[in-house]
């Protein structure tokens, strides 16, 4: 019975590491082809490691295209975009879960069938909108786009229906007006949905394609991925200088994911269990 | 105006208050837009200052007739068919290996999990590499492996559709094995303890225990990426554009394609009605369902 667990055990182990390192071969050819000459990345016979690391791939993509601009423009579309983002969502939220007013239940109704429209469906109708508004080709239109989703406002709320009545109640007996229960007692609270709902928006803005794809024409406005895409588009011989490039595009998500790995776990794991 | 009205308009100003600044927002950008499709899809319109005009069904008989869409839809259905159940493998396999309490579960959970988000730029990039037709890694490790003309992957017709659904499962397997191991870790110890005194082994008692406990989250992950898949388009952007000829042209690139490239709004909206369709259908789908498993668990 011993020996057969430990088999198995080992037959698991065995199987998942197999898995694991398939799933990461990916990213590994990547790293070491971002460091071959680009003839050297598809030599035959196949070498895996660099003859001689060309570290100075890191420093010739930044000269052949703008992709330090394309680095503060996606930075900035990012940070603004979250800030905006979470900070209306937590406060529609605490709206929508602790204050009764006129009209929320039908309201909500209203956001959630929204979040099960896919934006696929109506991209091309808010392009039209955004272009009449002189929107288009602009920061600003890709923000305002990104920057309301009803999603936001309905994962806060999950987070802001869990607060115990009692507590808000016992705030307002002692004095406190309803903006000053939010921030003060509401928020803190809800501090793990805070994480989650920055994290995914983070990386969502920052891997985002297809809206600066659609919306952003000019060089100086482009992001990261629109920068990497004009890369390959000008440069597609120059295969270990694209791959150089998709790291540098990698890093920020990697280190986000390294460190706050777990809210991402836990974000996922109550959205997919409430479904 | 009495005290109790007074109240009443207070705490309503102040709920209004709270929504007002997403609202907006939401209203303009997302709300509008919406319905503004509904509309959209009976016109005819290039997406300039001339005047819409209104065409009635005309872009949805015309849909019907269009070959590029059939096909378009047919690439869709067929992406689906194999992408969900690879998927729905994959993710649940590792999720009920790696919850057999294995030691580093976190360096084996990070490494499934990361493709998900990691961009799918760089990631088509560095898998066109891979499936590169005369030198790229996969071939020469086939042709090593004595397959003597293998796959031209991306150029060629039979095989594009393939690398996307490889990719897809690749990419995303590691968002539902999260969505799993969470539900794994809801089954009780005490029905495998029931089970082992009865003299259930491994085997046995995932297939009467862990896959019947896991019946709704599997619907739920079924559902959630039917939907996903119906509304891929970045990946295939990215990979082929569509192509070869139109081997991976899906619903979303009809959409694009006929609204950004040939600025045919109109005819883009019916389109894209025809995916909110689907993917309405699959919701509802969902709903009925969730009523049926809120007994289960």
């Amino acid at each position: 019975m011993n020996t057969k667990t430990s088999k198995s055990r080992a037959l698991v182990y065995g199987v998942l590491t197999i898995l694991a390192v398939g799933m990461v071969i990916p990213f590994v050819w990547m790293l070491l082809a971002s460091f071959k000459t680009s003839n050297e990345v598809f030599s035959i016979p196949m070498k895996l490691m660099p003859e001689i690391w060309h570290g100075e791939n890191y420093q010739e993509i930044w000269k052949k295209i703008p992709l330090l601009t394309f680095f503060v423009n996606t930075t900035k579309l990012t940070l603004i975009t979250t800030v905006i983002q979470v900070l209306t969502s937590c406060f529609a939220a605490y709206g929508f879960a602790k204050v009764k007013f006129k009209g929320r239940d039908i309201l909500f109704v209203i956001y959630v069938t929204t979040i099960a429209v896919p934006w696929q469906v109506y991209m091309v109708p808010q392009f039209a909108l955004m272009s009449k508004m002189q929107l288009t080709n602009s920061h600003l239109g890709l923000i305002l786009m990104q920057a309301f989703s009803a999603f936001g406002v309905f994962l806060m709320r999950q987070f802001m229906m869990g607060i115990p009545g009692e507590l808000l109640e016992a705030a307002r007996i002692d004095g406190l007006n309803e903006y000053g229960i939010f921030a003060r007692i509401a928020l803190p609270l809800v501090k793990p949905g805070i994480a989650t709902l920055i994290i995914f928006t983070f990386v969502n803005i920052w891997n985002d394609f297809m809206g600066p794809m659609i919306y952003i024409n000019s060089t100086e406005l482009k992001t990261i991925q629109l920068g990497i895409r004009m890369f390959i588009s000008q440069y597609g011989a120059d295969y270990a200088l694209i791959m150089a490039a998709s790291v540098c595009s990698l890093i920020p998500v990697l280190i986000i994911f390294m460190l706050c790995q777990r809210w991402f776990i836990e974000g996922i794991a109550a959205g997919g269990v409430k479904g | 105006m009495t005290s109790r009205q007074k109240r009443e308009l207070k705490t309503n100003l102040v709920g209004y208050s709270f929504i007002i600044p997403n609202f907006i927002g939401y209203f303009i950008f997302i709300f509008v837009p919406v319905c503004f499709s509904f509309i959209l899809s009976v016109m005819k319109w290039d997406g300039s200052d001339a005047p819409m005009q209104f065409v009635g069904l005309q872009n949805f008989m015309k849909l019907a007739g269009d070959s590029t869409f059939i096909i378009s839809l047919k690439n869709t259905v067929w992406y689906a068919v194999f992408t969900v159940p690879l998927t729905l493998a994959a993710s649940l396999l590792t999720a009920v290996m790696l919850n057999s309490k294995i030691k580093g579960i976190v360096v084996y959970r990070t490494a499934f999990f990361f493709p998900y988000v990691a961009s799918l730029v760089a990631v088509g990039a560095v898998w066109n590499m891979l499936f590169q037709p005369e030198f790229g890694p996969i071939n020469e490790i086939l042709k090593a492996l004595g397959v003597a003309n293998p796959p031209k992957w991306c150029a060629s017709t039979d095989w594009a559709m393939w690398v996307i659904i490889i990719v897809s499962v690749w990419k995303y397997m590691g968002y539902y094995m999260v969505v799993y191991l969470a539900a794994l870790q809801g089954i009780s110890h005490d029905l495998y303890e029931a089970a082992e005194i009865d003299g259930a082994t491994g085997l046995k008692k995932l297939r009467y225990i862990t896959i019947p406990m896991l019946t709704p989250t599997t619907f739920f992950v079924v559902i959630m990426l039917t939907i996903q898949c119906f509304k891929v388009f970045d990946l295939i952007y990215v990979m082929t554009g569509g192509g070869p000829g139109r081997a991976t042209n899906v619903l979303v690139n009809h959409i694009y394609n006929a609204a950004f490239v040939d600025f045919k709004f109109g005819y883009a909206s019916a389109s894209a009605l025809v995916l909110f369709a689907i993917v309405l259908v699959i919701t509802l789908i969902q709903l009925w369902g969730e009523k049926k498993f809120t007994d289960f668990v």
